[in-house]
C-alpha cells in the first residue's frame, strides 16, 4: 500500500507525455493517478458540450478521462481509460475530443448553446434537406461529438485464444473473490481467479483500518495471494476482464498481456480471449459508487468520495487540498477520514442524511471534521476546476470553497454477468439499487455486488460461494455501510445536472423525454442516449432508473435497467479475432493441380472456400477473349478443366441400389455396372436440391458426385435420411471428395489425346459409349475414367487419387498441346454448358423448382415407387398449371448478354405494377454462335415457344427476345456421341 | 454457446459441433403415395414451436456424425437431456 507522500516518494520514477508535455509518475500508477499526482485536472472534453473533464473514478466506471495511446504505427488505440492505463517509460497518451487543446476548445461553445441542444435534437434539427443528412450533418455531428478517431492502419500486433475449463470461476479479486477462491481451491477445485485490474485485492488495495484474521488488509492479502499462487489447481489471471456471460456459463475472458510494456520489451500476443466453460461462476466484481446529481457536477476536482480513497490509499495521491464531501452514505465518510489522515483538509461533510450511525459522528468529532446532516450540495462552482460549492442545510444557502468536491450517494451492485445470464434482479430500497434476488445453482454474486457492502459480510459471502459452510475470516474495525434512502438527484435538477458523463445526459434531459412522452426505460435510453458508448452507464443508470421512476410516480422497481449486454467492457477487435485473420480467416481449399493452373496463368476466384480458376489469361488479353478462345478450343479441339471440387460420395452396402433410388428421382435399377447416369435429388418438399452423376462401380457400389457447393448438405440430407427414415437399408456413405483429383477432357480431339495414355481401357466409340465408366491406369496409378463432362462435346472425366491430380494436370497439357488441348477455366465452362442448355443448380433452379419446371421430368423412375420428394409432386401448388418453367432466348441481334435476374415480361414498356412473365437465370454471349443466348423462368415457358417477349434491361429499354428451347448449340446431341 | 450431450459419443460437446435438424417426432406417412394432401402437407410443414420443453433431432456433424434426439428447454435455452434413436409414435 502507498498511502503516503513518502512511500510514494520511493518508488523507481516513470517518464511519460500526456498530449506531447513530459511528465514523471511512479511504477504502478494508473495513467490517470499520475496525472493527478502531477496536478493535471483536465483530461477530456465531454461528448456533446465540450465541458472541461476531470477524474470521476478511479476504475473502469471512470466515464470522462477516455485517452488515446500510441505505441507506433498500427498500434494506435483510442478509448481507452486513463483510470486502467498503465504507464511505464517512454508511454505517449493523447487527449480526445478537443480542438486545439484540453484547455482552449474551440467547441466549448456548444456549452453555451446547449439548452438549444437537448436530448433528441439531432432528430429534430437536422431533419431538412433529407440529402443534407448523409453529406452535411452527419459528417459535421460526426466531427464535433464523439470518442477517440478509429485507427486506420491495419492492426501490427498478434492476438492469442485459449480454451479453458474449470469447477469454478471467480469474477473479481475483491475480499469476496480471494474468500471464494481459497474456499473453493482449498476442497480440490480448479479455480480461475479473473481480475480486471492490474493488481490482485479490489478494495483490500485502499483498505488502511480494517483488520482480517489479524493482519493489516494489506498483509492478509498478500498472503491469500501467495497460497492461491502455490496450489496447483488455481489460475490466478489479472488484467483480465470476464466481459461476457453466455448459455452454460461459457465466460468469455479477455486477458491484456503486453500493453503495460514499452513496445520494445513487449514480446508475444497483445491480449488473449479465453474462452472458459466454468463448473460455476462465483461473481465477485464488487459494486459502483454512485454520483449525485447537482449543478455542474462534472467539473474537474468534483470526484466519486471512493475514487479520491483510492487515489489516496493505493496510489499516494491526494487528489486536492481542500475537500467537501456531499454524500448520503457511510462509505463517503471513511473516504473523507482516509483523506485527512493523508493530508486533505476536509472542510465539510454535507450529509443529505437526516441521521447517521453514531460512531461516523463521533469519529468526526474525534477528528474534528465538520459535518452537517441534512445537508445537500446544490452546486458547484469553477469553470477548468473546482473552486467552490453551495451547500443547502438548515442555516440556508452557503458557498464554501474547495479544490475537491467529493459525491457519494451509495452503491451500485456491478451485476452485469449476473443479469448477461438472465438471473433475476430486484429493487433493494435500503441499498437505492438493484441487486440479485435469488441465487442460482451454477452462478453465485458473493459480496459487494450481492449488496454485501461491509467487509465482513464480502468475505462471509465469498467464503460460503467458494464451498464452505461456516464462517472462516474474522474482521476487526470494519466500516458500516448504510446509504440513502435520499434520492440522489435533487428534486428539480436544473441546469448542468449530469447523470451519464460520458453521453452528456443532463437529468432535465430525461424530464424532456418523459415529457415528449417515452416511458419505457429502454425508449428514454435511445431518445437520451444515456447509458449508451463504451461506458453503458456504469456510474448513471440507478440515478437514470430514480429519476426516471420519480418522474413518472412509478417505483425504481418497477422502472427497472436496461438490458446489460456484453461486453462489460470495451473489448479490442483484435482479441475477439484472436487467430482467425488473414489466411486463416477461412482457409481457402485448393485442387491438387492448384498449382500447376497457376503456373499457366489461372485466374482464381472463390466458389465457397474453393479457390477455382476462373480463366487461363495469356498476356494482353481481356477476359472476353480469353472466355472465347478457352470455349472455342473446347468445341473445336480440345480442353482440360479440373472439376476436383466435384463433391464425391461412395454409396457401398448391400442395400445401395435401394438407397439411391429413395435419394434421387431417378431409377437406377436397370443401370450396369460400368454405366452412369445424370441424376437429380429432391427435398421432401419435391423441390430440386442438387444434381450430378450416379456411376455404377459394382452390384453394390456406386460412386456419386455432387455440385461443388452442395456436397455438404447434400450428405447430410442423405445421412439423414439413412439414420433417421430408411434405418432397414444396409449402407455405407463415405466422402471421397478429397480422396480423388477429378481432370475433365473434353472435345473432339479428346479421344485422340487420351487413347495413347491410358492402359486398360479400350476408349473406342464400340467399347466405351457415352455415360460409360471403366477403371484402368494412366501414368501408372489406377484411374477411374467416365466419359461424361458438362460441354456437350465428346469427353472423359478423370478420377485419380488426389496426389496425381497435379502431375496428371501437367502430363495431359504436355501430350495434349499437339492436338491443340487448352486448359480452360469456370467463366468457359458456363459458356459452354449454357450453349447446351445444361443448368447450374441455384443459378437456373432457385430452390422453388420442380424437376418437370426445369424440363427434367423424363428423369423420373415412374414405377420405381415412393422416393424422397415424390409425395410432394402430386400437391395441387407444384402439379398446377402458371409454374415457371425453364426456357432459352433467343435474341434479335444484339450482342451484349442479358443481365441476369432481368424481368420478362409482354409488352416493351409495360405500365407499372406488371407482373413479370419471369426473370433471366444465366446469359452469356456465344462465341460458337457468335450470338447471346439465356436460360429462363418463365411462367407457362413451354407452351409459349417462339412467343415474343421483352427483358428489362438496368440501363435502357426493353430488350425483345423469342422464347425457344434451352439447347442452342448442337440440339441432336450428335457431338456427344462423337 | 450451449453444451450438448450427445448419446453416442457419452460427452457433452460445444454447440458448434453440432447441426439443429428441426422438430423430432415427425413421423413420415408408411406408405406416402396414400397420404392426403394434408396429412403430406402437415408432415412437411406442421410444426409445434413450442414454448417450454421442445424434442429437436440434432446431428454431431463434427463429431461421430450422427442423429440423436435432444430435449431442450426453449425459454431457457438449456438442454434437458438427449438421447440415441429415431422418432417413435409418442
Amino acid at each position: 500500500m502507498i498511502d503516503s507522500p513518502r512511500a510514494r516518494a520511493a518508488l523507481p520514477l516513470v517518464r511519460f507525455t500526456f498530449d506531447g508535455r513530459a511528465y514523471e509518475g511512479r511504477a504502478g500508477d494508473t495513467l490517470a493517478a499520475a496525472l493527478l499526482a502531477q496536478g493535471v485536472r483536465i483530461l477530456g472534453r465531454s461528448f456533446k458540450y465540450h465541458r472541461p473533464r476531470g477524474l470521476l473514478a478511479a476504475g473502469v466506471e471512470e466515464p470522462n478521462a477516455l485517452v488515446t495511446i500510441d505505441r507506433g504505427a498500427g498500434r494506435v488505440t483510442p478509448n481507452l481509460l486513463a483510470t486502467q492505463v498503465e504507464i511505464y517509460e517512454g508511454l505517449a497518451a493523447r487527449s480526445q475530443n478537443r480542438w486545439p487543446s484540453l484547455r482552449f476548445d474551440a467547441l466549448e461553445i456548444n456549452d453555451l448553446f446547449s439548452a438549444l441542444m437537448p436530448a433528441g435534437f439531432y432528430y429534430k434539427t437536422f431533419m431538412w434537406p433529407a440529402a443534407a443528412w448523409r453529406r452535411l450533418y452527419e459528417p459535421l455531428i460526426r466531427r464535433a461529438a464523439g470518442f477517440g478517431e478509429a485507427p486506420r492502419e491495419a492492426d501490427a500486433d498478434v492476438y492469442a485464444n485459449l480454451y479453458a475449463h474449470c469447477d469454478a470461476l471467480v469474477v473479481g479479486s475483491g475480499p469476496a473473490g480471494l474468500a471464494a477462491a481459497l474456499a473453493a481451491s482449498g476442497r480440490g477445485e480448479r479455480v480461475i481467479l479473473c481480475e480486471q485490474d492490474f493488481a490482485f485485492g479490489g478494495s483490500l488495495l485502499a483498505e488502511r483500518a480494517a483488520t482480517i484474521d489479524g493482519e493489516a488488509a494489506a498483509q492478509w492479502r498478500a498472503q491469500a495471494l501467495a497460497r492461491l499462487a502455490a496450489r496447483a489447481n488455481v489460475t490466478l489471471l489479472n488484467r483480465t476482464t470476464a466481459f461476457g456471460l453466455y448459455a452454460q456459463n461459457y465466460v468469455c475472458l479477455a486477458q491484456r498481456l503486453s500493453d503495460h510494456l514499452p513496445p520494445a520489451q513487449a514480446k508475444g500476443p497483445r491480449e488473449r480471449l479465453w474462452q472458459v466453460r466454468a463448473g460455476r461462476v462465483i461473481v465477485a466484481a464488487g459494486a459502483i459508487e454512485r454520483p449525485l446529481a447537482f449543478e455542474c457536477n462534472d467539473r474537474p476536482g468534483v470526484m466519486l468520495a471512493e475514487a479520491a480513497r483510492v487515489y489516496a490509499n493505493r496510489f499516494g495521491v491526494a487528489p486536492g487540498a481542500r475537500a467537501l464531501v456531499a454524500c448520503a452514505s457511510d462509505s463517503a465518510w471513511r473516504a473523507a477520514f482516509d483523506l485527512r489522515a493523508a493530508g486533505v483538509e476536509i472542510v465539510l461533510i454535507a450529509d443529505a442524511r437526516a441521521s447517521v450511525a453514531q460512531a461516523l459522528q463521533d469519529a468526526a468529532r474525534e477528528t474534528g471534521v465538520a459535518f452537517e446532516l441534512g445537508a445537500r450540495v446544490r452546486r458547484a462552482h469553477g469553470r477548468l476546476a473546482v473552486k467552490a460549492a453551495e451547500v443547502e442545510g438548515a442555516g440556508g444557502l452557503r458557498t464554501i470553497a474547495c479544490d475537491l468536491l467529493l459525491m457519494g450517494a451509495g452503491w451500485t451492485p456491478t451485476l452485469h454477468l449476473f443479469a448477461q445470464a438472465r438471473g433475476p434482479l430486484a429493487w433493494d430500497a435500503a441499498l437505492g439499487a438493484f441487486r440479485p434476488a435469488q441465487a442460482r445453482e451454477d452462478i453465485v454474486c458473493a459480496g459487494a455486488c450481492n449488496g454485501a457492502l461491509s467487509l465482513a459480510m464480502a468475505l462471509d459471502e465469498g467464503a460460503r460461494a467458494g464451498g464452505e459452510a461456516t464462517r472462516v475470516h474474522a474482521v476487526a474495525h470494519d466500516w458500516p455501510c448504510a446509504s440513502g434512502p435520499v434520492a440522489p438527484v435533487a428534486p428539480v435538477a436544473q441546469g448542468a445536472a449530469f447523470v451519464d458523463f460520458q453521453n452528456d445526459v443532463k437529468a432535465r434531459d430525461y424530464e424532456l423525454a418523459q415529457r415528449e412522452g417515452f416511458v419505457a426505460l429502454e425508449h428514454v435510453k435511445r431518445y437520451t442516449t444515456s447509458g449508451l458508448g463504451a461506458d453503458q452507464g456504469k456510474t448513471g443508470a440507478i440515478n437514470a432508473t430514480r429519476l426516471v421512476a420519480d418522474l413518472s410516480q412509478r417505483e425504481p422497481g418497477a422502472v427497472g435497467l436496461t438490458t446489460m449486454r456484453p461486453p462489460f467492457t470495451p473489448v479490442s477487435f483484435g482479441a475477439l479475432a484472436h487467430m482467425a485473420r488473414g489466411p486463416l480467416y477461412e482457409p481457402a481449399r485448393e485442387t491438387p493441380a492448384h498449382a500447376g493452373a497457376a503456373a499457366r496463368g489461372a485466374v482464381f476466384e472463390n466458389a465457397g472456400a474453393w479457390r477455382r480458376a476462373r480463366a487461363f489469361a495469356r498476356a494482353g488479353e481481356s477476359e472476353p477473349r480469353v472466355v472465347a478462345r478457352e470455349a472455342m478450343a473446347v468445341r473445336t479441339a480440345a480442353g482440360l478443366f479440373d472439376a476436383s471440387t466435384l463433391g464425391k460420395i461412395e454409396v457401398a452396402g448391400p442395400d445401395a441400389l435401394a438407397f439411391l433410388n429413395k435419394i434421387y428421382v431417378n431409377d437406377f435399377s436397370r443401370l450396369a455396372p460400368g454405366r452412369c447416369r445424370y441424376a437429380v435429388m429432391l427435398n421432401e418438399a419435391g423441390l430440386v436440391m442438387d444434381d450430378g452423376l450416379v456411376a455404377r462401380l459394382a452390384p453394390d457400389r456406386f460412386h456419386v458426385t455432387t455440385t461443388s457447393g452442395g456436397l455438404g448438405h447434400v450428405l447430410h440430407h442423405m445421412e439423414d435420411f439413412l439414420q433417421t427414415e430408411f434405418t432397414h437399408l444396409k449402407v455405407w456413405l463415405v466422402d471421397v471428395t478429397e480422396q480423388w483429383s477429378c481432370l475433365a477432357l473434353q472435345g473432339p480431339r479428346a479421344r485422340d489425346i487420351l487413347a495413347p495414355l491410358v492402359e486398360g481401357v479400350d476408349l473406342s466409340r464400340a467399347a466405351m459409349p457415352p455415360m460409360s465408366l471403366r477403371e484402368g491406369a494412366i501414368m501408372g496409378t489406377p484411374l477411374r475414367l467416365l466419359r461424361a463432362g458438362f460441354t456437350g462435346e465428346l469427353g472423359f472425366e478423370l478420377y485419380t487419387p488426389a496426389r496425381f491430380g497435379a502431375p496428371l494436370w501437367d502430363f495431359l497439357l504436355e501430350r495434349g498441346a499437339r492436338c491443340g488441348l487448352e486448359p480452360y477455366g469456370l467463366e468457359a465452362l458456363d459458356v459452354l454448358r449454357l450453349e447446351k442448355g445444361y443448368i447450374v443448380i441455384g443459378q437456373d433452379s432457385d430452390g422453388a423448382c420442380t424437376p418437370d419446371d426445369l424440363g427434367l421430368a423424363r428423369l423420373i423412375g415412374a414405377s420405381k415407387g415412393d422416393f424422397v420428394g415424390a409425395r410432394s409432386l402430386r400437391l395441387p401448388h407444384l402439379a398446377s398449371a402458371g409454374r415457371r418453367q425453364l426456357v432459352g432466348l433467343r435474341l434479335r441481334g444484339g450482342s451484349r448478354p442479358l443481365d441476369v435476374g432481368a424481368q420478362i415480361v409482354e409488352a416493351p414498356a409495360p405500365p407499372a405494377g406488371t407482373r413479370a412473365l419471369g426473370h433471366v437465370t444465366s446469359s452469356r454471349v456465344s462465341p460458337a454462335l457468335a450470338a447471346p443466348v439465356a436460360l429462363a423462368l418463365v411462367a407457362d415457358g413451354r407452351a409459349r415457344m417462339g412467343a415474343r417477349v421483352f427483358v428489362t434491361r438496368l440501363d435502357g429499354p426493353c430488350e425483345e427476345a423469342e422464347i425457344a428451347a434451352p439447347v442452342f448449340y448442337d440440339p441432336a446431341g450428335e457431338r456427344l456421341n462423337g | 454457446m450451449l453444451l450438448i450431450p450427445c448419446p453416442h459419443c457419452r460427452q457433452s460437446r460445444p454447440e458448434r459441433e453440432f447441426r439443429h435438424c428441426g422438430e423430432a417426432g415427425l413421423l413420415r406417412p408408411v406408405d406416402p403415395a396414400a397420404a392426403s394432401d394434408r396429412e403430406w402437407t402437415d408432415y412437411l410443414f406442421a410444426r409445434t414451436n413450442p414454448k417450454g420443453e421442445s424434442q429437436e433431432r440434432w446431428r454431431h456433424v463434427h463429431g461421430c456424425g450422427r442423429f440423436f434426439v435432444l430435449r431442450r428447454d426453449t425459454r431457457e435455452d438449456a438442454c434437458v437431456t438427449s438421447r440415441a434413436g429415431v422418432e417413435e409414435a409418442p
